[in-house]
């Protein structure tokens, strides 16, 4: 096991770091989305739908230079919101999360989506007519209900995260020590010579976290199987 | 409980139109499938909203859409029953009967948990999750967390259409005790007759998303009787039994009515066709069934083609059917005194 370079370190806990906040961040959006996709009718839910799915089939080069076009300095929002506020996105590690959170988005609202639709409505219904307002039903019948396909599309986002490449080269660049994610290193490694070692010491690690990951949601589901 | 409602209601091709006000503690909606009984309780109970028109309950409009009164569904204050019990998996029982109550207003707070789980008898459930409960034990939850919310009214919506015949008899009881015990005004929707008869006082036929007529359960009843099979059905409710041979006797009206092949329970529901019904002029010598009353006619009434005899028992009442030949015969009058015998074997106990 060849001993790994301080910007390799780096680069495993910033990939760790990125895919838990992007994880984090996407959650209350997921939900929300997923809510309204399977408990609302409301104009333009076609559109919402098409938008929320599109970072699947699209090239994640693609999401990328979207959102460096949005966010750079001569984009919309880079230029009317971020900069006067004094906040630089671009080839930062925010970025690295914000390019993660997109490109993951759609994975983590399929699954919760999957879980809220086994919810019986006549449930909802029960709920309001016991005095429940909505957001208390949402968050004593709807949330609870759906706590694995929360937890299933958290994991599978995570996990998405940990692999994140085309669109975090993009916007967050590949900064050693800053912007570099594991896939970002390894890369670096397979394209200078000499570095077949360390590239597969960091695919190693690659595996090892995802492993962790998947038994970790095999273990939590059978928990919660058992619960029932 | 007087409920006023007055609109209409668009779902695809069907379309609800009413226009009725109707007063009492105990009301029955009665109709076929599809006729539009749910989707006028959704009206009532704010899961829907009518295109046009006004909900009114007590006085109070709870839905006006030309003065913009749209009372929230949470603040309705009405219990749904559904035919099946929907009890939160994720809650104990305690936690599904304490949803509503919990949500209720302190001021509001007139029937407690120990109070219903005791007319319930469901204090042994308590701590246990809803998904290994029977179905008689679940729907038992499901009325007491509609109650437990302290509702102005409960809406039932054919509460015992999901369960078999048996268990569905011994549910009414519950459900009746209940409603009773803490004057909880209802709304019962069915499409069985004989649930209607059971359950409420006044009835609202609802067909094809029309109001049909306003009656009673008696009423319709008589109404409904055409062949044998849907003859008009005599409910009696007894109680006391004492065992003679391998019969039963229960007290009723000035006598006593034997029945075989029961268990013989301490007071149960029973229910005997008008049709296994023999009149006769004068005392017989000797006869099979083993009910013989002496009673008088009190009414006589036309029941699709045949001829419903209402009988005067004591206290009690019966009808029974015969034809109109029967009637010219015996020279059956109002007033009459006649003889009613009815086999031991014609009872059907249905709780």
């Amino acid at each position: 096991m060849p001993l790994f370079s301080h910007s390799d370190y780096l680069a495993i806990l910033l990939s760790l770091k990125v895919a838990v906040v992007a994880t984090l961040v996407s959650l209350p959006f997921g939900f929300a989305v997923a809510y309204l996709m399977t408990f609302r009718r409301f104009p333009g839910k076609v559109g919402l739908d098409v938008i929320v799915n599109l970072p699947l089939t699209l090239p994640p080069v693609v999401v990328g230079y979207l959102l460096l076009l949005l966010l750079g300095q001569q984009g919309p929002i880079g230029k009317w919101l971020l900069q006067p506020l004094g906040i630089k996105l671009i080839f930062t590690w925010k970025a690295a999360v914000i390019g993660t959170a997109v490109v993951g988005f759609p994975l983590m609202v399929r699954s919760i989506r999957t879980g809220m639709e086994t919810i019986d409505r006549r449930l909802v219904e029960a709920s309001r007519t016991l005095g429940a307002r909505w957001f208390d039903t949402v968050m004593t019948v709807i949330v609870p209900l759906s706590v694995r396909g929360i937890i299933a599309g958290s994991i599978l986002m995570f996990a998405r995260g940990l692999g994140e490449f085309g669109a975090t080269i993009i916007v967050a660049g590949n900064i050693p020590g800053v912007t570099q994610t594991i896939p970002l290193a390894i890369y670096d490694y397979v394209s200078s010579p000499g570095g077949d070692v360390m590239a597969m010491a960091l695919c190693l690690v690659s595996i090892s976290i995802s492993v962790v990951v998947l038994v970790f949601h095999e273990w939590l589901s059978r928990r919660m199987v058992r619960a029932d | 409980m007087e409920l006023r409602v007055a609109a209409h209601k668009q779902l695809g091709t069907f379309s609800l139109d009413v226009d009725f006000t109707i007063e009492g503690e105990r009301i029955g909606i009665f109709g076929p499938s599809g006729g539009g009984k749910s989707t006028l309780v959704g009206l009532i109970t704010g899961l829907l909203h009518p295109d046009r028109g006004i909900v009114v309950i007590d006085g109070e409009p709870i839905f006006d859409r030309e003065r913009g009164v749209n009372v929230p569904v949470e603040h309705r204050r009405i219990g749904m029953v559904f035919q099946r019990p929907h009890l939160f998996p994720h809650l104990s029982v305690k936690g599904n009967l304490l949803y509503g109550f919990r949500r209720c207003s302190h001021r509001h707070r007139r029937i407690t948990l120990d109070h219903v789980v005791e007319v319930l008898q469901i204090g042994h459930l308590l701590d246990r999750g809803v998904k290994n409960l029977s179905g008689g034990e679940k729907q038992r939850v499901a009325i007491g967390r509609a109650v437990l919310s302290n509702p102005r009214m409960l809406a039932m919506d054919e509460p015992l259409s999901a369960l078999d015949d048996s268990l569905k008899f011994q549910i009414i009881p519950f459900l009746k005790n209940v409603c009773e015990t803490f004057t909880i005004p209802y709304l019962f929707i069915s499409h069985s007759l004989t649930e209607m008869r059971v359950m409420t006082d006044r009835v609202l036929c609802v067909t094809a998303g029309r109001v049909e007529a306003q009656t009673t359960g008696e009423q319709l009843a008589r109404d409904a009787t055409g062949d044998y099979a849907s003859a008009y059905m005599n409910l009696i409710r007894l109680k006391g039994p004492r065992r003679v041979d391998d019969m039963y006797g229960y007290p009723w009206g000035e006598g006593e009515l034997l029945i075989s092949g029961v268990s013989g329970a301490e007071e149960a529901l029973f229910e005997v066709s008008s049709a296994d019904i023999m009149l006769f002029k004068r005392h017989p010598e000797a006869i099979s069934a083993r009910n013989l009353l002496r009673c008088r006619v009190s009414e006589i009434f036309n029941a699709g083609g045949r001829i419903g005899v209402g009988l005067e028992c004591g206290d009690e009442r019966l009808v029974a059917l015969v034809v109109k030949r029967t009637l010219r015969e015996l020279d059956i009058r109002e007033g009459t005194e006649i003889y009613a015998a009815i086999k031991a074997t014609a009872f059907r106990r249905l709780g």
